[in-house]
């Protein structure tokens, strides 16, 4: 045991004076117990495989910038390591919870994506361009009420008094609005739709 | 309560001897060999080069 302990100092002083190859006859030394040790806790090859690797990435950055010194217990200090990946990712895991389908029920037919793809969202931005230059072609009255009810979602009393003109006129100017607006669709064969 | 007790606790059993992949161990070795730690006025900074 004290054989082994000392050689693994004497590797950690050949790493950080730059001898490349003590790292690799660390790993492999004390690969599968510390990988066995992950394991056994998270029950996941592909969370063991990652957890080992951030191990000894910060095993590497530790011993490069000088910050070991622990001389002499060189496992301990590597599973500890380890070990406090594992509570994070546990942690992480509680935090969000991995939602797995299994054959009677996929959260997917009853979850969907409600956000537009890119294409039906540039169809989107098209089609109001359009309709947006469509109302810049009506009489300015029109113009004027269809704004404030559609895009200010004004009243037409609060229309009305804005403009100075009696309810039943904004409500006329509108409905011509609409009726042109409609007659410039048709006339064109403008496709207003997603 | 036998039931719960007598249910094997684990999905599948510990596996002794279990190593990481070759692949994990080359991409730590090549990591080791491309990061250098540059010291500067007390401070570190780390490089990563290829």
């Amino acid at each position: 045991m004290k054989t082994s302990t000392t050689t693994d100092a004497y590797l950690v002083n050949a790493y950080i004076k730059g001898n490349e190859s003590a790292l690799c006859e660390l790993i492999t030394r004390h690969k599968q117990r510390i990988y066995s040790f992950i394991y056994s806790k998270v029950f996941d090859r592909d969370v063991a495989e990652d957890i080992f690797q951030d191990t000894f990435i910060k095993v590497i950055k530790t011993l490069k910038k000088g910050g070991y010194n622990e001389e002499g217990k060189f496992i301990p200090w590597v599973m500890r390591i380890s070990h406090n990946l594992v509570i994070d990712y546990f942690r992480k895991i509680n935090r969000m919870p991995k939602f797995e389908n299994n054959t009677d029920f996929n959260i997917f037919s009853v979850l969907s994506d409600g956000s537009l793809n890119a294409e039906k969202k540039m169809i989107k931005d098209q089609v109001e361009n359009n309709v947006r230059r469509l109302i810049e072609e009506l009489p300015e009255d029109q113009k004027k009420v269809l704004i404030m009810r559609v895009y200010k979602e004004m009243s037409f009393k609060d229309i009305s008094e804005q403009t100075g003109v009696s309810i039943n006129t904004a409500l006329g100017r509108m409905r011509y609005a609409l009726i042109n607006l409609r007659k410039v669709i048709d006339k064109h064969n403008i496709v207003l739709t997603n | 309560m036998q039931k719960m007790y007598s249910e094997t606790s684990r999905m599948e059993p510990v596996i002794k001897n279990m190593v990481p992949k070759e692949e994990t161990i080359k991409f730590l070795l090549d990591y080791s060999k491309a990061l250098s730690v540059i010291d500067y006025n007390k401070m570190k900074f780390e490089a990563l080069l290829n």
